[in-house]
This record gives C-alpha cells, sequence and structure tokens, in this order.
C-alpha cells in the first residue's frame, strides 16, 4: 500500500496470535499500512478488533502467549522485526514512542517526574551533566505546557491530565520519528482531554513526526487525524482522509460507527450497532462482518474481501465495491 | 503531614507499652489469689537457697501491694516502677535486681536476632527477585523447593536437628551455650571468634527456617509489580533492563516487603526464644525459660515487657524508615 | 428470588447441579494441577492414619509413667521406646498427636469464626465499631503473641490445661483472620454484584450471607489453615517453655522433656525422633495446603489452567 511521501512507518501484513489453550485468537490478521511524515493517523474499532495490539506489536512488546507471526514493519527502512533485542530497546522512545492508556499508573509512582524523564535519556546514551540534564527536562516540561517546578513531583502528586503530558514530554524527548498514543486520554474528562489532544498535536508539529492515535472515539478521530484506519476482527476494513470518511463512509461497518455518534442537530434515539464482534478464535466464513452488516450479500459469507483502493487514496474491504470485473475473481 | 503521621506511630507505641504494663498488673490480681504473693510465700517456706531474701522481698511487697493499699494508687506505683524499668529483684537470683541481669542477656539476644533477620530479608529477598527473572542462574531454582520446605518447620525444632547433625554427629558445631566454659564474655577479638562460633547454629537455624519466607513473599510481589502499568511503560521508554529491574521493579516491590518484616517482627522474636532455650544460648529467651521453670514472677513480667518495648521499638523504626522510601505515604492519611 | 450474579470461584465446577461423579472427576482433575493441595491432604491424612492405627493396636495404658522400664531403645514390642518416665513413647505419640491437633484446629476454627465475625461487622457497619476493631488488631498485631501467651499462662496455676490452652490461643489467633477478611470484604464490598442486592432491596446482613460469603470462602478457608498452623505453634511454643500441663501428652511437652533431660545429647534418639517428625508432617502438609489453596484462590497464580 504505497502513498504519496516515501512512509517513515511500512507495515505489511502483520499477524500476531495468542495461543490460548482453546487455540490461537488471531488479534491481527493481516494488517497492512503506511504512515508518511508529518501525517496523523487514526485506527479505530471496538475493543478486541485488535488495535492496541498493533500499538504494542509497532513497539514489537508482545509478550507471551502472544506472539508476532508474521509481516513486516519497517521504521525509517529497517525492520524491526529483525533486529535483536537490544537494538529494539535503542529504537525505542529515540524513533518511536508509546504515550500509553492508563496514564494513572504509567509513572513511577515512587520517583520524581524528573528522574522519569532523565534515565530515558541516559539509557540512550545521552552523556548529560546535572545542569544540561535539568535543563532539558524543563524545557520538555515547557513544550508540554507544565510549569518546572513539576519535575520536582511524584506521580501521585498531579492530576490525570498533567500525568499524561508528563508522559508525552517523556515520549518527545529524543525526538522520535512516530509516536504512537493508544487512548491516551480515555480516563479524563472532556476538557483535560482537549488540553492533552492539543498539546500532542503541537509537539507533533514541533517535531514534523507522525502520530497514530489509537482509540475508539470517533469523535476524537474526526477532530484530530488526518487519515483513519477503521480495524474489525483483527484486520482493516477501510483506510482514507479522515473528511472523506466522515462525508460518506464506504464500509457499513464505518457507516455504523458514524452513524452511532449523537449529533448536536438531530433529535433520535441512540443508534448502536446490533449484534457482538466475533470471537477472534473461531472467524466466521467469508466477511468477518457479514452477521451484523445491513448490506450483506451471499457473496459475504462465503469470500472474505480483500482491502483495495477503490478510488483515489481511499481503501475499502467490501464486496459492496468489487467491480463486475472482480466478481469472478478468487479472493 | 509528616508530622502526623509520627504522633501517630509514636502514639501507638506509648499505647502499647501502657497496655503491656497494665495487662501485667491487672491480670496477676483477676484470680483472687494474687500468684505474686503466693510465689514469694512459697519460695519463703521452702527454706534454704531459696529462701535468701524473701522477707525482705515479702515485706516490700505488702508494703507497695498490699491488700490496705487503694488500688489506683498500687496501680500508679506500678506504672511508676514500670518506667523506671524497675522491676524489683529476681526472686530466684537476689539480691540481683531483675533489669541488671536482662541488661546481661539482652545484648546476645539483639545482636543474633538483628543480624539473622536482616541477613534472611535480604538474602530472601534478592532471592525472590532473582526468581523473576528469566536469566537468573539456573541453581537459584533448584535451591527454591528445599528452602521452603525448611521454612514450614519452626525455627527452634531446625535447631534441634541442627545440634543433632551438625554439633553431635559431625561434631562442627558446639552444641550449647553462648561461648566455651571458663571463657569470660568480653571484647577479646578471641573470646568474640569463640562467641561468634558459638553463634552460627542458633544462627542458621533462624535464618534457614525463615529465608524461604521471605523469598516466596519477594518473588510474589515482583510478580504483581511487572505486572502493573509503569513497567510496561518504562519498557516502551527502551530502558535497559537493568533499570527497569532495580529502579522500577525492586524499588517499588521492596515496600510492601518491608512492611511484611515489621508485620513478622512479632512471630520472629517468639520463634528465636524458642531458639534460645533449645541452645541454651545466654540471651533473654534463655532467661524466660529459666525464670518461668522456678516461678520467678518478677523476672518473667520484666522480660516480657522488655522484649514488646523493643520489638515495639523496631516496629518503629521500621515505620518512620518507610515514608523515606514511598513518597505517597507522607501524604496520604488512610 | 435467585441470588443475582453469583460469582464461581472454583474451577472445573459447573454453575448447575451435576452429578456427583461430575463433581468428582473434576476435582480430581484440578488436584492434577495443583500438587501442593494434594501432597498436603496426603500428609494429613496420613497423620491421621497413624493416629486411628495407632488407637486400635496399641495399649494406651502404656502411655502413662512408669508403666514400662525408663529409657528403652525401640524394639518389636516398644517400636518407639520409653522414655526417662518410663513411658511408652508410640503410646504417648498415638495420645499426643491428635490432642495438639485438636487444639490447633479448635483454636483455628474458633480464632476465624471470630475474626471473620469482626471483620464484617468492622468492613459492613463501619463507623465506631470498625475504628475500634481495626485498633484492637492493629495493636494486638504488632504484640508478639507469645509473650501475651506467657503472661495470660503465668496467671494460671499449674500449667494450663487442653481447653484452657485452646481459649487462650483462640484469644489471638483471631486477629489476623481479622484483618486479612476485613480487608478482602472491603473490595467485595465495592464489587457490582454487592451495589446490585443493595439496590434491590436485600437487607444488610443478607447481603452479607448470600452475596459475600461464598466469594470470601476461599480466603476464609486460607485464614483457617494458615491459624491452624499458628495455633499448633503457639501452643507447642508453650508447651516447649514450660507452661503446659506437665502430666499432658501433647507433642509440645513432650518436647519439653526432651530438652528437659537433655535427650539429644544423650543419644535417646528414639525419644525426640518421632515428636520432630510429627511435627515436620504436620506443618509442610499445612504449608502445602496453603500454597495450593492460595493458587484455588488467586486465580492470577494457577499455571496449566
Amino acid at each position: 500500500m504505497v502513498v504519496a511521501a516515501p512512509a517513515v512507518l511500512h507495515v505489511d501484513d502483520l499477524h500476531v496470535f495468542y495461543h490460548t489453550p482453546d487455540g490461537s485468537v488471531k488479534a491481527v490478521d493481516g494488517v497492512s499500512f503506511d504512515l508518511i511524515p508529518n501525517e496523523r493517523l487514526g485506527l479505530v474499532g471496538e475493543s478486541g478488533s485488535g488495535k492496541s495490539t498493533i500499538a504494542l506489536a509497532l513497539m514489537r512488546m508482545i509478550r507471551p502467549p502472544g506472539k508476532i507471526e508474521g509481516g513486516r514493519i519497517e521504521l525509517e527502512g529497517v525492520d524491526v522485526l529483525t533486529v535483536s533485542d537490544e537494538q529494539m530497546r535503542r529504537i525505542r522512545l529515540a524513533s518511536i514512542a508509546l504515550v500509553a492508556q492508563g496514564a494513572m499508573n504509567s509513572l513511577n509512582p515512587v520517583t520524581k517526574v524528573r528522574e522519569q524523564i532523565i534515565d530515558a535519556m541516559r539509557d540512550h546514551g545521552e552523556k548529560l551533566s546535572g545542569k544540561e540534564a535539568n535543563d532539558r527536562v524543563a524545557s520538555l516540561l515547557d513544550q508540554v505546557g507544565l510549569r518546572p517546578d513539576v519535575a520536582d513531583r511524584h506521580p501521585h502528586e498531579l492530576s490525570g491530565g498533567m500525568k499524561q503530558r508528563v508522559c508525552i514530554a517523556i515520549a518527545i524527548c529524543l525526538r522520535p520519528k512516530v509516536i504512537i498514543a493508544d487512548e491516551p486520554t480515555s480516563a479524563l474528562d472532556v476538557v483535560v482531554q482537549r488540553q492533552v489532544m492539543e498539546t500532542l498535536e503541537r509537539v507533533q508539529e514541533l517535531l514534523n513526526a507522525s502520530v497514530i492515535l489509537v482509540g475508539h472515539d470517533m469523535g476524537l478521530m474526526a477532530q484530530f487525524v488526518h487519515r483513519l484506519g477503521v480495524m474489525y476482527a483483527g484486520r482493516l476494513v477501510e483506510v482514507s482522509p479522515v473528511n472523506d470518511i466522515f462525508a460518506e463512509p464506504l464500509h457499513p461497518y464505518t457507516e455504523l460507527l458514524i452513524g452511532s455518534l449523537p449529533s448536536l442537530e438531530h433529535k433520535g434515539d441512540f443508534r448502536g450497532i446490533p449484534g457482538l464482534p466475533p470471537s477472534l478464535l473461531q472467524r466466521p466464513v467469508g466477511c468477518s462482518f457479514h452477521p451484523r452488516c445491513p448490506r450483506a450479500m451471499p457473496r459475504c459469507t462465503v469470500e472474505d474481501p480483500q482491502i483495495q483502493e477503490v478510488r483515489p487514496n481511499r481503501w475499502v474491504a467490501c464486496h459492496l465495491y468489487d467491480g463486475p470485473a472482480t466478481s469472478t475473481e478468487t479472493a | 503531614m509528616r508530622a502526623e503521621y509520627l504522633f501517630k506511630r509514636l502514639g501507638m507505641f506509648v499505647l502499647i507499652l501502657w497496655l503491656a504494663s497494665t495487662v501485667n498488673f491487672i491480670l496477676p490480681r483477676l484470680g483472687g489469689q494474687d500468684p505474686i504473693r503466693a510465689q514469694l510465700g512459697a519460695q519463703a517456706a521452702m527454706g534454704g537457697n531459696s529462701q535468701v531474701g524473701m522477707k525482705e522481698m515479702i515485706a516490700e511487697y505488702d508494703k507497695r501491694f498490699g491488700l490496705d493499699k487503694p488500688l489506683i494508687e498500687q496501680y500508679l506505683t506500678y506504672l511508676n516502677d514500670t518506667l523506671h524499668l524497675e522491676f524489683n529483684f529476681s526472686m530466684s537470683a537476689y539480691p540481683t535486681k531483675v533489669i541488671d541481669i536482662i541488661w546481661r542477656s539482652l545484648p546476645w539476644t539483639i545482636v543474633l536476632l538483628g543480624v539473622t533477620t536482616l541477613l534472611a530479608w535480604l538474602l530472601g529477598t534478592i532471592l525472590g527477585a532473582l526468581l523473576t527473572q528469566p536469566n537468573a542462574p539456573r541453581i537459584l531454582r533448584f535451591i527454591l523447593a528445599p528452602i521452603l520446605t525448611l521454612s514450614a518447620i519452626p525455627f527452634f525444632l531446625l535447631g534441634l536437628l541442627l545440634i543433632y547433625l551438625l554439633g553431635f554427629q559431625l561434631k562442627w558445631f558446639p552444641l550449647s551455650g553462648g561461648f566455651d566454659q571458663g571463657i569470660v564474655p568480653g571484647l577479646d577479638p578471641k573470646v568474640i571468634a569463640n562467641m561468634a562460633y558459638h553463634s552460627i547454629l542458633p544462627a542458621l537455624s533462624i535464618i534457614l527456617a525463615s529465608i524461604g519466607f521471605w523469598t516466596l513473599g519477594m518473588r510474589g510481589v515482583m510478580v504483581s509489580t511487572q505486572g502493573e502499568d509503569y513497567l510496561l511503560f518504562a519498557e516502551a521508554k527502551g530502558l535497559r533492563k537493568t533499570t527497569v529491574f532495580s529502579r522500577y521493579a525492586i524499588r517499588n516491590a521492596l515496600l510492601p516487603q518491608l512492611t511484611a518484616l515489621a508485620l513478622a517482627l512479632g512471630n520472629i522474636v517468639s520463634g528465636a526464644v524458642l531458639v534460645e532455650v533449645v541452645f541454651q544460648y545466654p540471651g533473654v529467651g534463655s532467661l524466660l525459660y529459666q525464670s518461668i521453670r522456678a516461678s520467678d514472677f518478677y523476672m518473667i513480667q520484666g522480660v516480657v515487657f522488655i522484649i514488646i518495648v523493643a520489638i515495639g521499638l523496631a516496629t518503629l523504626v521500621l515505620d518512620l524508615i518507610y515514608p523515606l522510601l514511598d513518597p505517597r505515604i507522607s501524604y496520604a492519611r488512610k | 428470588m435467585a441470588t443475582v450474579a453469583q460469582e464461581q470461584v472454583l474451577p472445573g465446577w459447573e454453575t448447575r447441579a451435576s452429578r456427583l461423579g461430575g463433581m468428582a472427576s473434576g476435582t480430581w482433575h484440578y488436584m492434577r494441577r495443583n500438587p501442593e493441595l494434594l501432597v498436603g491432604l496426603g500428609l494429613f491424612l496420613a497423620l491421621l492414619a497413624f493416629v486411628l492405627v495407632g488407637h486400635l493396636t496399641v495399649d494406651l495404658d502404656k502411655a502413662r509413667p512408669l508403666s514400662n522400664r525408663a529409657l528403652l531403645p525401640p524394639s518389636p514390642a516398644l517400636p518407639f521406646g520409653t522414655d526417662k518416665q518410663g513411658r511408652n513413647l508410640l503410646a504417648v505419640m498415638v495420645i499426643g498427636t491428635p490432642q495438639t491437633l485438636q487444639i490447633g484446629i479448635l483454636a483455628g476454627i474458633i480464632g476465624v469464626t471470630i475474626g471473620t465475625v469482626l471483620a464484617l461487622i468492622s468492613a459492613f457497619y463501619g463507623g465506631p465499631a470498625d475504628a475500634l476493631i481495626r485498633g484492637i488488631v492493629d495493636i494486638g498485631l504488632t504484640i508478639p503473641g507469645l509473650m501475651v501467651l506467657i503472661t495470660l499462662a503465668m496467671n494460671v496455676k499449674g500449667g494450663l490445661s487442653i481447653p484452657q490452652m485452646v481459649l487462650v490461643v483462640a484469644a489471638l489467633a483471631w486477629l489476623f483472620p481479622a484483618r486479612v477478611i476485613r480487608a478482602q470484604v472491603l473490595t467485595l464490598r465495592e464489587r457490582a454484584f454487592v451495589d446490585i442486592a443493595r439496590l434491590s432491596g436485600m437487607p444488610r446482613p443478607a447481603i452479607i450471607i448470600r452475596e459475600v460469603m461464598p466469594n470470601l470462602m476461599p480466603y476464609i478457608v486460607a485464614s483457617l489453615v494458615g491459624a491452624i498452623s499458628a495455633a499448633v505453634l503457639a501452643s507447642i511454643g508453650l508447651e516447649v517453655l514450660g507452661l503446659g500441663s506437665f502430666d499432658s501428652l501433647t507433642i509440645g511437652m513432650t518436647l519439653y522433656w526432651v530438652i528437659y533431660y537433655a535427650a539429644i545429647i544423650n543419644s535417646w534418639w528414639w525419644w525426640w525422633l518421632p515428636p520432630i517428625i510429627i511435627i515436620i508432617i504436620l506443618f509442610t502438609g499445612l504449608f502445602m495446603l496453603a500454597v495450593g489453596l492460595d493458587e484455588l484462590a488467586n486465580p492470577r497464580l494457577r499455571r496449566r489452567a
């Protein structure tokens, strides 16, 4: 899936399985996408769609019983799935950084904020004198909109939003090219949410980095990302620029997701998506969404649709968009 | 905020001391017949060596705690005595004062207990932490099972076994006592070496029987700590393995492990008392045993009180160390 | 009305009624995955078997002093030999083991019962009751138990009889379970199913009995094992120090005499070895049970689930 500018991150056919006594859960089942510089890409989906697994996989932090079973993750040209553990350790934070969900508990409770920023830099080989380190810390805190005295606090003295911004400060301290934000605002109220997202946007532009925002909040995605990828049952079912998606969702699932957002203009009942996501142990034959899809066709029950570019820069995996020429092709 | 914590802890300490002395005061007087007075009388009637000084002691006792005195006055006298560590004369070793005998025995117990408890805690904690690392030396895994089995056995039982195996059969260590007969305990290096030699078996009993507990505890704490989000984030930060292990995992796991130490002190001391009995080690444990056998009430009361004070102090010290390690404590009220 | 959302804690058991055979095989399968539990129960059963067989085969009268010659080494007639007072040591062990066990089990059960009740009151009714109970527990747990027991025992003439020992040990045994169970109840109280029960109008005692207790059972059982262990240790400790009743035949008293007469140095190995072995079996069994039950109660520790 090649896009206009050379990609800073190229994910190709990624598979991540969790091996349980009951079988292999295919959390990520053949996901490919590119990320270009300065771009904000969103990955949205329900719980269990595989989006958080992708975030961890990109950091190569999948732990047993999970395992990356196949595919390539090329970060600035290097396939991180092939490098040694030590090399991966150095790549983390320096080239690709994670801002995790659960800011409540992401920081070490017993050490000061200052130490937690400095130890990251130090373990990546930066030799800093005491003064240099403190200056760097002060500057980083300033970039995320925090006062310098936050450095001497312990995490429990900070509010949720402040903690999350500290995590962002840590994530940018080595100027990575890719920042993954995994549901960074899920535990925060809307006012603080906005602060944190604005901070993220600001630092991203300052660094000319790219952001992957993983989440389930379509509203948040609409306000923040350039392009949006919709995940369902471990696969990408639609990837398009965000405005296009909201103006005209192609995949039925995307349509239902957008439709479930309450609107300020129309009054009506809440609309959810009937049914439950499929078990990733036993995917239904054919398209995984067909049991819940309002536009399902007979073809959907037997053939798994592949993701294709059906319009310029609009990718979707759905038989609705198979041209007559492809209806006889095998998947 | 820090001051409030300090006062609360000190208050607990004082409360415990008060409770201990009050209970010591009330209990003998509950059953109708005062066992202390009875013992004094019985010993006086026995004649011979045990009679020495009984008359004086009985007179003294009646003067201070006689039935004609109002209870509250007796109580206050008693509290005052206890505060000054005035536990009267030993009934079985008159005219030696209880407190003097205790002072002679206390250092032995403190050294034995202090060294072994700290050693066992340190070694167990390190072992427990290492056991959670996949690249730890493999022998460690084999040590775990025997250590755990040993920890199920009470200290003094292990002591008996060690006396038999290492002292009696193999003759590697002395069978009892704190020092060879004929030696006067002192600060002469040879004497100290001899004393240390005698302490090895009692120390081993305590260390071997308690290390399993600390190991298991630390391993459990490390496992829960490793499930915490901040460890995930630490790995995502690309920190070195040693940094994550020491500054993030162990540093946090030490806190509950230290709490466990404070909570276990009472049991450790109880166990050590029995160890001293088994080894005839000249600490307060043996003292307690001998005074129970002689029904020397004053001595028993004195020893029990001192032990409670010692544990209370140790707990207090640990409580005060804790906020230094856990910054959340100064602020959290409950 | 059926209880709402009652959570099952035991693995492999179905919520609907199952045949006895199904239950038995489920238990057996679990045991195979939890060897500690199996070993612990096995050791216990071994002790019980020893006691039962002993009661059937040994002349228990010979446990009295002066019924045999003193200090005889083991022989076919006297498999454990005799002690300095001429007691048939096998008979002593057969009588003493259940006595020691009894003290531990009774004191443990009483202690855990009191502790659970107080913990529930403390956690559910809060306020001054909670403050009082918590204060007593905190202070009680700081003071070393043996010291308190010694103080209590010293004021009883002639050493503690077995019932007295049970009471005295139980008086301390409730403290730790109270603390543990109170903490557990506090956690459970915040869980959704309790809220639902409360909101649907269930009176507090009913909530306690029907919603909370089933989920507390693993912790109560674990506390029980720990309390029994501690109670046995406490009673043995008291007896070794000489505060037990002098004609008692419990394991602790036997050890007292072993120490008093320096049996180890005198090479009377048949005297000190059996009580030590019995205690080791007892405590190891209790320890294994505790570890096994811990795995049962704490799903996170389960391996090969």
